[in-house]
């Protein structure tokens, strides 16, 4: 599938995503005032403890941890949302937390991942990559192979059967 | 410096020493935002991951004033595999196109 045709159909589907009654709760229950929305240049050893454990406990329970933006019944970016379509077509369950909605989980998470944008994923506690990367996996097939090692059989599993990945992984 | 598609490609040329690269400016209401497409031996033995990584690294300080940065990382070897499949398969063919839909906060503003 190419990633034209796939993101011409995620676009397609935005009205069409299979509402997943996953509201994101928030790891902070503080609102930040404004003099604390600076920009961060935090590092991973000034990351609160106590939040990073929340992130760590997060990500290590969940086969598959999302940070998107918006929820995945309303998406606020076409990226998140490429995510999404693709843990979909793949009949994935996941769980996903709001980076809008969590201004210090936003910010801690890029820290936390080393990765500066979103939506960021995670499969058994590792983090996999953005949109691109499993774009990526997927049109190769790899994703197929990826969810099978973390328990997860995929409903393209017997298509990847029958299209024998040629793109070789390095 | 300025961001803008010039600078980019120019940092990732240094860089990377590229047999095919790409820059395209998709900027929109959203913010800057930049579609990419980028041919390296430096990529060999290396996983998507760590590819992208490698790129973000590059661009640390435009990718905090960045909205969006999508980046496609081949070898030269998967390339040419890659150019073999799509002349084969013209509909197949994948075009960098940004999947920001406009929908996100920074539009909302």
């Amino acid at each position: 599938m190419s990633s034209s045709f796939l993101f011409r159909r995620v676009i397609q589907q935005c009205s069409s995503v299979r509402p997943l009654n996953l509201i994101s709760t928030r790891f902070t229950s503080t609102t930040l005032s404004p003099s604390d929305n600076k920009t961060t240049t935090e590092s991973p050893s000034t990351v609160d403890p106590q939040f990073k454990k929340k992130i760590d406990d997060f990500v290590k329970s969940n086969k598959i941890a999302i940070f998107i933006k918006g929820e995945p019944g309303a998406p606020r970016c076409g990226f998140s949302n490429a995510v999404l379509q693709i843990l979909n077509l793949h009949g994935c369950d996941f769980k996903s937390k709001n980076i809008l909605e969590d201004e210090q989980l936003r910010t801690t998470m890029k820290n936390y991942s080393n990765w500066p944008t979103f939506p960021q994923v995670y499969f058994d506690g590792e983090f996999i990559g953005g949109c691109d990367i499993l774009l990526g996996m997927h049109q190769s097939g790899e994703l197929v192979d990826e969810l099978k090692k973390i328990g997860i059989r995929s409903k393209l599993s017997d298509v990847n059967d029958k299209n024998t990945p040629s793109t070789p992984s390095s | 410096m300025e961001i803008n598609k010039d600078n980019i490609e120019k940092k990732i040329r240094d860089e990377f020493d590229p047999t095919y690269l790409v820059v395209e400016d998709c900027s929109s209401g959203c913010g800057l935002k930049f579609d990419s497409v980028i041919v390296s031996k430096k990529f060999e033995g290396k996983q998507l991951l760590a590819r992208q990584r490698l790129v973000n690294d590059l661009l640390k300080e435009e990718m905090t004033k960045i909205h969006a940065f999508t980046q496609k990382t081949y070898t030269p070897e998967e390339w040419e595999k890659k150019q073999g499949k799509d002349a084969a398969n013209p509909e197949g063919q994948a075009k960098a196109s940004g999947a920001c839909s406009g929908i996100c906060e920074n539009a909302q503003k």
